[in-house]
């Protein structure tokens, strides 16, 4: 079947049902998404399709044919995203292993809403962290926030 | 004889033995580091420090990264010493190598078991070039990164003192050339300068010539006031090629021609392995082998997730070993059984010890932790290659690359010279990939030796990383104490159980004039390991649980109290000031803004370790339905010096978040002899909406430098149980936090 990934079209000989995740890492090689639980519950696998956040570990394959999916390597790949430099100035990763689903689900979550509270903050981004780097996500968010609507910067 | 367990984990039993003189190599090892580990153009000074031809200077690191920011603050020490612009160095991970095996390390822990720092070691014992440090790294092949040891060992006892020599060596140069004294040079942005001229050489044009000379074991060290680049905050080296996906972990190892492997491992800790229905897969897709061991089985495919739906489907039957029977009640059990009809020994005593218990009034207390898993989020894996000529190639993320190396070469009964490891970032490891906790590089051997010639990489699912884990103790402690009149106790009892022998980390640093600690050893199949901040992480809650309790049955103030305890240790006094100021003790827990709360309140408790003191409140409101909110967590941290600041901050904020997961509801349980707990769903961990603010306040003092990965995750439970039983009444005296209802009138 034929998958469309960071823009380019990939031809893949799986199951219907084999995992997004897998097929990301396994057949086109790109590991920058992780496998963290396999159920759906840590985020570590999060990606983007058709621009939307979704969690590959648990997406079959065949769902997502004919959608755009988008990984960490097909965001920032010539010049960084504003989330990922907003990352290194904060100094957000520590192991750095959860950050590109972070990165993934903080990215989504801004391009629709640029200011979000930290209530819309914590339940839209329910990654799991386990180095607790969370005080850092919510400085960076909140720093890109205050550039995209200054107004809306300092709200909690 | 130091043992390897308490270098490894900086144990507080004496050592007896004194290590002496760091380990720089005679000049006939030089040429051995650079086939090793030098590329064109680089050469070795010291031990550790390459300059090249260029001016950059390499700084090859013995320990791994697993986040905590260790490559960038030894990269600090060495380039403050040898006077290199920063933008001229680079860190390295060192060869899995006895060459680059960790002397300073095992030197940094024989001089604090001494009560001795490198420049009280009298000048007869200072000259050993090839230093006993060295030489018992090697023997025991310890590359260790834990203990919160590698900034003040690595960094200390070798980093900068390798760097210190290199500069004299690159000193040594220049005055040749110049024919000049060397007391007339300096080093600054990677030159040496002859102050007199101002004439100056860049380090690459001096590094062959300074090669020739021999390291000195002494260099002359900057002093503090001098540095420019230790104490200072510059971004972390390795967090670029974290925001893109580029860092390659252990599980993303790609050698052509891999096949992987998933594994079942026997749901009862200690069952074999009975028998295998290999025909409940026969129509699997991509299939390659089934590896029987004697305590489990794998499926090796083509592609990780047919190995993992193969190994899901496989019937197989284990056997029960026995402890069919085994559960999280009856150890519970067993352990107050111990404690409470075993004779307990006394192993240290003050004053009187226990006998000034006698004839007062005395207050009992009974605390107890439940067992918890490490989770990384980078599931436990390795990949290896065995060839049949017997050579074995292994790739993972470990805590110890060279002790990884010489594990992996014992289990395929090679030598080391046979086994090449590749030591890879590590997703996270909270002490979960510390020699003894290999399971998973055993497995990945074992399942290339089965396969020879093919490469194959093991990944254990969430839940195999979940239920077979090495994990913190589950640990029962009793305290009794007699009080005077003024309510400060008179006499500290403290007994407890323990999987290993006695905790040095259950000795208090408050004053009081007697007591006595004992522990009773209690033996379950549950396999146990180092977990961030070992032993603090349950006598830290015991000791500041018990102390709050004899602050409120004295109706005295919790902060008040243990001031009163604490006047002859300033700097605990200072970091508990500091701390509970921030945290705006004794005002109101709310701003005037917002409506008063009636069950919310502030807990306080302070944990001195690995060297660094660290005093925690956290602010906790309750619900009248028993919902816990932690607001707030207030910080004061004295590790003597934090080489860079904001990064030491970040491990403390980190800590932090772990201890507040374990607090809130870090629960590992049994039932018939197996983990019950599957994933993170019944695994929960600390999210986003359930983090605190977090505040890090660090105090600059003239102490040695402490420890900065593990002293953040002691004193978060005992703050939120302390807030919580000011806030409600409720004392929690078992963990987690959500085994017990906060219902208002429960």
């Amino acid at each position: 079947m034929e998958l469309n990934v960071n823009g380019h079209p990939r031809q893949v000989d799986v199951e219907a049902d084999a995992p997004l995740l897998w097929v990301i890492r396994d057949e086109l090689n790109l590991t920058g998404t992780k496998f963290g639980c396999g159920v759906g519950a840590c985020g570590a696998c999060t990606v983007h399709v058709n621009g939307k956040p979704m969690r590959s570990c648990v997406l079959p394959v065949s769902a997502v044919v004919d959608a755009k999916i988008t990984t960490i390597e097909g965001i920032g790949a010539e010049v960084l995203s504003a989330v990922q430099a907003a990352w290194i100035l904060h100094q957000v990763p520590q192991c750095g292993y959860c950050q590109s689903g972070v990165i993934m689900a903080v990215s989504a979550l801004l391009a629709g809403n640029p200011a979000p509270t930290e209530d819309e903050l914590g339940t839209l981004v329910s990654n799991i962290c386990r180095c607790g780097t969370y005080t850092r996500m919510r400085a960076a968010v909140s720093a890109l926030a205050a550039k995209a609507s200054p107004a809306a910067g300092v709200r909690t | 004889m130091i043992s390897r367990r308490k270098v490894l984990l900086g144990g507080a039993a004496a050592a007896g033995t004194l290590v002496v003189g760091y380990a720089l190599w005679p000049s006939g090892r030089i040429g051995r580091g650079d086939r090793l580990a030098a590329k064109p153009g680089e050469r070795f000074l010291a031990y550790w420090i390459k300059i090249a031809d260029d001016d950059i200077v390499t700084v090859v690191i013995p320990h791994c990264d697993m986040g905590t920011g260790i490559f960038t603050a030894l990269l600090q020490m060495a380039a403050e010493e040898l006077g290199a612009h920063w933008d001229k160095t680079r860190a390295e991970t060192a060869p899995p190598d006895p060459l680059f095996a960790n002397g300073a390390l095992v030197e940094g822990f024989a001089l604090g078991q001494a009560g001795m720092t490198r420049d009280s070691v009298p000048a007869f014992l200072q000259g050993s070039v090839f230093a006993a440090g060295n030489r018992l790294a090697q023997f025991m092949d310890i590359q260790v990164t834990g203990g919160s040891s590698a900034v003040r060992t690595t960094g200390v006892y070798g980093v900068r003192i390798a760097a210190a020599a290199a500069r004299e060596m690159l000193i040594a140069a220049a005055a040749d050339r110049l024919k000049a004294p060397l007391k007339t040079f300096y080093t600054e942005s990677s030159q040496v300068i002859h102050r007199p001229s101002g004439q100056s050489f860049r380090f690459g044009e001096l590094a062959a010539a300074a090669a020739r000379y021999n390291p000195s074991s002494h260099p002359a060290l900057k002093p503090r006031s001098d540095y420019t680049l230790v104490g200072r905050t510059i971004p972390r080296i390795d967090i670029p090629a974290k925001v893109n996906g580029a860092t390659q972990y252990g599980i993303d190892v790609q050698v052509p021609g891999m096949q992987y492997a998933a594994i079942k491992i026997s749901p009862i800790f200690g069952g074999k392995l009975i028998s295998v229905n290999e025909a409940s897969i026969a129509g699997n897709r991509g299939i390659k082998k089934v590896i029987k061991l004697d305590d489990a089985v794998m499926v090796v495919a083509d592609r990780f997730w047919r190995a993992q739906r193969a190994a899901d489907m496989l019937d197989s039957v284990f056997s029960d070993a026995g402890n069919a029977a085994v559960s999280s009640a009856g150890i519970r059990e067993r352990h107050l059984e111990a404690l409470n009809q075993q004779p307990i020994k006394h192993e240290f005593s003050v004053g009187a010890g226990a006998k000034a218990l006698q004839n007062q009034a005395s207050l009992e207390r009974m605390y107890q932790v439940p067992y918890l898993a490490h989770a990384a989020m980078e599931p436990v894996n390795a990949t290896a290659l065995y060839q049949a000529d017997g050579t074995l190639e292994v790739w993972a993320g470990s805590q110890d690359g060279l002790g990884s190396r010489a594990f992996c070469a014992k289990t395929a009964k090679l030598h080391l010279d046979q086994v090449t490891f590749h030591l890879m970032p590590s997703g996270g490891a909270f002490g979960r990939r510390l020699p003894g906790l290999w399971n998973f590089l055993a497995y990945a051997v074992q399942a290339a030796m089965a396969l020879p010639g093919i490469p194959v990489k093991l990944i254990f699912t969430r839940e195999q990383d979940l239920r077979h884990d090495y994990y913190r103790p589950n640990v029962t402690s009793r305290f009794k104490a007699a009080l005077n009149a003024d309510g400060t106790p008179a006499a500290w009892v403290n007994e407890y159980t323990t999987d290993d022998g006695s905790n040095a980390e259950a000795h208090i640093v408050y004053d009081v004039p007697n007591q006595a600690y004992g522990a009773v050893k209690v033996v379950t199949p549950v396999p146990v390991g180092p977990w961030r901040s070992v032993e603090f992480s349950w006598h830290g809650f015991f000791v500041e649980s018990f102390i709050d309790e004899l602050a409120h049955e004295a109706k005295r103030d919790p902060l008040e109290y243990r001031r009163a305890l604490l006047k002859h240790k300033p700097r605990h006094l200072a970091a508990l000031e500091l701390a509970a100021d921030k945290a705006g003790w004794g005002a109101a827990p709310v701003s005037a803004a917002a409506p008063l709360a009636p069950r919310r309140a502030r807990g306080i408790a302070m944990v001195e370790c690995f060297g660094t003191i660290v005093v925690q409140v956290a602010e906790v409101e309750v619900s009248d339905d028993g919902a816990l909110k932690v607001h707030r967590i207030t910080c004061a941290v004295d590790c003597g010096m934090a080489v860079n600041p904001d990064g030491f901050k970040a491990q403390i904020e980190g800590a932090i978040v772990f201890g507040l997961s374990a607090a809130l509801y870090g629960e590992i349980t049994l039932d018939h002899g197996a983990v019950e707990q599957q994933n993170f769903p019944n695994y929960p961990l600390v999210r986003l909406a359930d983090c605190p603010a977090i505040e890090v306040h660090i105090i600059e003092s003239d102490a040695p430098l402490g420890g900065g990965g593990e002293p953040g995750t002691p004193p978060v439970a005992p703050a939120i149980t302390n807030a919580i039983f000011a806030a409600t009444g409720i004392r929690i005296r078992e963990l987690p936090v959500s085994k017990r209802s906060l219902k208002k009138g429960a």
